[in-house]
């Protein structure tokens, strides 16, 4: 198992030959969006309405944290299951999102799609909330506040530990 | 007759609330440790680690083991012989769980109604199972359940000819299907007997009990070992990336049922399982 450190935003050349199953360590901006942000993500794509960040090269995680103590960038911030953004996703990667993180299965039109698009899908440890938040080290609101927990925040994270579940050639950790 | 005041039990129920969600079992901490020396796969054991170390830093900054604090679920034994003082006591638990979630800064995770899918912003209602028993006691179990592997729950209405067999083999299809989406390693509440629902609040029931601590019915507890062994050897391992420690326990409960059926709930909980109970 080789470690790799890689950095937002991602783009081809970085994620080309990482293969399903390479432990990453990944740092720079992402955002979050789970089910209610993906819904309405995608409905302003398809309304041609502009979206609240920028697509291309872009990296989604599905996560939903709690609430930031005082003091804290942000509480508890584990990843949430995929397959259900799946129905959402295909649109997202024709747009130019290049990277997803999240735990579990994905279906085949994601595959497909991730294949066509070269993206690339990580892992993160389901359940181990406390543990990621500590590599958050800034989070806003950007959109959707009255969401709650599914609003999305840009966050910056610094050596998120990773694994590539579905590499950008279609490769799948869980299908060994 | 015997007092209680709604008072009292509002705190009680938010101090278990938040505590629930920081402080991962003793059981399940145990049995974690176990599985980690136990595991074979390198990536498995990596995962186990991570978990553990997970559990301290949530119990040392006092913040939530996993950012899903669940759907709240309760369920609560009343002696006949308890008055409950001060307003109704599904009031009390509901304004517990309203104070736990915003003072122990817990995710709200519950919409209003399924197909508006409006925050209620503060994790109310919760989900509450009464049974009127003996004496002047208030009893309480709790799980914040997440929906990872509630997501991942089924129930069958089976034969009784397809027996045992038929049992094992619905449990054992249902965690295959599940896969690394519940969240592995996981515990497995099966109900068998019963009505459809009470099968369900059986599964649901046999997720509130202790790793480690087996059905009193001996051919119970046997199927219980058996399915554990089962399970661990599909190979899903921790977070579904292969091992031999897909779940850490198998818990089963049973009740009569009608001479045509045989219902079977299968109800999934992460490793995060969290589960307190009081009693006042």
């Amino acid at each position: 198992m080789s470690e790799i450190k890689i950095e937002t935003p991602l783009n081809l050349d970085k994620i080309k030959d990482l293969k399903a199953g390479d432990r990453v360590y990944l740092t720079g901006t992402i955002y979050t969006a789970r089910d209610a942000a993906h819904e309405r993500l995608v409905n302003q794509i398809e309304n041609k309405e502009n979206v609240p960040f920028k697509i291309q090269n872009a990296t989604i995680y599905y996560v939903g944290p709690c609430p930031a103590k005082p003091g804290e960038v942000i509480g508890s911030a584990g990843p949430t299951t995929s397959y259900r953004m799946d129905k959402y996703t295909p649109l997202l990667l024709d747009k130019g999102l290049k990277g997803m993180i999240g735990k579990g299965l994905r279906n085949e039109k994601v595959i497909d799609s991730m294949i066509e698009n070269k993206a690339i899908y990580f892992a993160a440890i389901g359940g181990a909330g406390a543990l990621i938040s500590s590599c958050i080290k800034e989070s806003r609101i950007i959109a959707y506040p009255e969401l709650g927990a599914e609003a999305i925040r840009e966050l910056y994270v610094e050596n998120f530990p990773l694994i590539v579940a579905i590499d950008s050639k279609g490769n799948n950790l869980y299908n060994r | 007759m015997r007092e209680i005041s709604t008072t009292i039990i509002i705190e009680k129920v938010k101090e278990m609330c938040i505590s629930a969600n920081r402080n991962l079992g003793k059981d399940v901490i145990d049995k974690i440790e176990q599985s980690l020396r136990e595991e074979k796969s390198l990536i498995g054991k990596d995962i186990l680690e991570k978990l553990l170390e997970n559990a301290n830093i949530a119990k040392e900054k006092q913040m939530p083991i996993c950012q899903d604090t669940g759907m709240a679920v309760f369920f609560v034994e009343v002696g006949q012989n308890l008055v409950i003082s001060g307003g109704s006591l599904t009031d009390a638990i509901n304004e517990g769980v309203r104070q736990g979630y915003k003072e122990g800064y817990l995710r709200k995770s519950i919409v209003g109604d399924p197909i508006l899918r409006e925050n209620t912003n503060d994790n109310t209602p919760a989900i509450i199972h009464y049974d009127l028993v003996e004496g002047d006691k208030l009893r309480m179990l709790f799980a914040p359940k997440g929906f990872g592997s509630e997501n991942m729950s089924r129930v069958a209405m089976l034969k009784p000819s397809d027996g045992i067999e038929g049992i094992k083999d619905f449990v054992i299809d249902t965690v295959k299907k599940a896969g690394p989406n519940p969240c592995p390693p996981i515990v497995v509440g099966v109900g068998v007997g019963g009505t459809m629902e009470k099968a369900c609040l059986l599964a649901k029931k046999a997720l509130m009990r202790n790793i480690g601590i087996y059905n009193k019915k001996s051919h119970i507890s046997g199927l219980e070992k058996e399915l554990l062994k089962e399970i661990n050897k599909l190979g899903i391992g921790p977070q579904g990336l292969g091992g031999n420690t897909t779940a850490l326990d198998v818990n089963i409960e049973v009740f009569p049922t009608h001479i045509a059926g045989l219902p079977v709930a299968v109800n999934l909980n992460c490793h995060v399982a969290r589960h307190m109970n009081i009693e006042i």
